[in-house]
């Protein structure tokens, strides 16, 4: 099973805790000029775009050490996997024929091959870091483009299967932990706010998912009229007051009602280590309360990464992975509370006062 | 209250911002439907199209040789067919475009090989400008040596393609 393969190899590798930032992704539209976008395409024009622009990924410096699936050989579950992971998009996981992706080895670069638009090239990290993503995403586009021919037009940038992509193609996010706004009600101001400066907020899946765990993926909505450094430095700017909007939310629910506070993360960890059945919702909320903890010093570092681990892990296609095979939702919540049980058995006594520690 | 596209009575009252203005609408339910009101993740900005009434009936009829795309199915999915689309439907896209970005005009990467082509095509083109205008000044020697560089570029190009 591809799944296998796949879990071997990212197993073991602990990601670097990050408070309020999870991850940073830029990904790229790119169409090849001389056939139909995927939406228009015939059948035939798809196995060929897939074909080709697999052949010429193969060839490609940053992708030396890759792997290069087609969405046919894989299994429902597998692919659900791939999204969980944010290695591939719903939509692709979800296309009929001729779907494809290039996973690099450390799984930072994935290209997926007809999805909306031929080719969606994406560069994912721990943390927040636009400048390591952008520059490797952009290295990886000159190699990628050396081979194959963009349809590109030099007032409207690279073409794109939706208007809203023109320009640059480019969609930079970041996964942000933000339990301090959702918390104190404010969410709603800040997502206002910010789409105001054309910057969209999403749940965790993207584009029509819910905001479990308070993790919100943060990204540009404007492609075009502003070069992909400008569209960034932007960002950035957004995401450093949210940031600190975050941290402010967070000291005054402290300050207000420390103890109302404490007594949610003290039985989110009662409900970790003692749940017999728990969905993923619930599972992702009780998670955030402990990445909170870590974050203000009650518990250890390590349980930060964790949760980080654990948000994944609690996923349906995930315990499903654990289980070694498709079961139905009653039995994944019985097998998802085993796992926390046991992941969380360990954990200690709230430290209450980190000062000292 | 009356649908804002048909003589109903409008259920469905949709406020948007776009561009910093705010945008309200009424809709009956099976308007609504229709445009993909009631689903907020499908709303297009295709769709949003159709209340704008600076589009006139003439670009109703428009359609994509190359891939066969009309503008109705873009005001429906709000999505192209291919790189022609962009020439086809330029009228209607031009004026959305200022509303759902930063600019009107690309500021970002280049890719190189576009850069090489366009330079190619536009001296490929001005040789054979040269060539029809050596050949209508009956100036053949010229004629011949332009002729010679054109298929010389042609050559070169069909075999970087």
């Amino acid at each position: 099973m591809f799944h296998d393969l796949f879990f071997s190899k990212s197993k073991g590798k602990v990601p670097k805790p990050c408070p309020i930032a999870l991850s940073t992704r830029v990904r790229l539209a790119r169409n090849l000029r001389e056939f139909p976008f995927p939406g228009r395409a015939q059948s035939g024009q798809k196995k060929a775009v897939l074909s080709k622009c697999l052949e010429a990924l193969g060839d490609v410096k940053d992708l030396k050490t890759s792997t290069s699936v087609e969405l046919d050989e894989l299994s429902e579950l597998d692919r659900q996997i791939l999204v969980e992971r944010h290695l591939i998009s719903l939509e692709l996981s979800q296309s009929d024929e001729s779907g494809g992706v290039v996973l690099s080895d450390d799984r930072s670069c994935s290209v997926m091959v007809n999805e909306e638009d031929h080719l969606r090239i994406q560069v994912l990290t721990n943390g927040l870091d636009f400048d390591k993503v952008w520059k490797l995403a952009d290295s990886l586009d000159s190699g990628i483009e050396s081979k194959l021919d963009y349809a590109f037009d030099q007032q409207l940038g690279f073409l794109t299967a939706c208007p809203t992509n023109l320009g640059t193609g480019m969609r930079a996010s970041v996964m942000m932990h933000l339990p301090g706004l959702v918390m104190s009600k404010n969410m709603d101001k800040v997502i206002n706010a910010v789409n105001h400066l054309g910057i969209a907020v999403r749940g965790l899946f993207g584009e029509g998912s819910d905001a479990s765990g308070s993790i919100f993926q943060i990204s540009n909505q404007q492609t075009l009229g502003e070069s992909e450094t400008a569209i960034l430095e932007r960002l950035q700017v957004t995401l450093d007051n949210i940031v600190h909007q975050e941290k402010m939310a967070r000291e005054k629910l402290l300050e207000d009602d420390g103890m109302r506070l404490v007594d949610k993360i003290s039985r989110a960890v009662g409900s970790l280590k003692s749940c017999y059945l728990i969905q993923s919702s619930e599972a992702m909320d009780h998670l955030s309360l402990i990445r909170l903890a870590a974050d203000f010093g009650f518990l250890p570092e390590k349980f930060r990464a964790l949760a980080d681990r654990m948000f994944i892990e609690v996923q349906p296609g995930h315990v499903q992975l654990s289980a070694g095979k498709p079961i139905e939702p009653g039995e994944r919540d019985q097998l998802r509370a085993e796992t926390l049980r046991k992941e969380f058995l360990r954990m200690p006594q709230l430290n209450l006062d980190p000062q000292v520690d | 209250m009356k649908c804002h596209h048909c003589e109903s009575q409008a259920t469905v009252h949709l406020t948007q911002i776009i561009n910093g203005q705010m945008h309200k609408m009424d809709l009956c339910e099976s308007c609504a439907q229709e445009k993909g009101v009631t689903n907020p993740d499908n709303l297009s900005i295709g769709s949003l199209l159709d209340n704008q009434p600076k589009i006139d009936s003439s670009t109703a009829s428009m359609t994509c040789e190359s891939c066969g795309t009309t503008h109705q199915d873009f005001k429906k999915g709000g999505r192209l067919g291919c790189e022609a689309c962009y020439h086809v439907f330029r009228p209607v896209l031009e004026p959305l475009l200022d509303g759902m970005h930063a600019g009107i005009s690309h500021l970002g990467k280049i890719p190189s090989r576009s850069v090489e082509k366009k330079t190619a095509v536009e001296s490929e083109d001005a040789l054979r400008k040269a060539l029809q205008k050596a050949v209508e000044e009956e100036n053949y020697e010229k004629a011949a040596e332009l002729r010679d560089r054109l298929k010389k570029l042609q050559a070169q190009s069909s075999a970087t393609a």
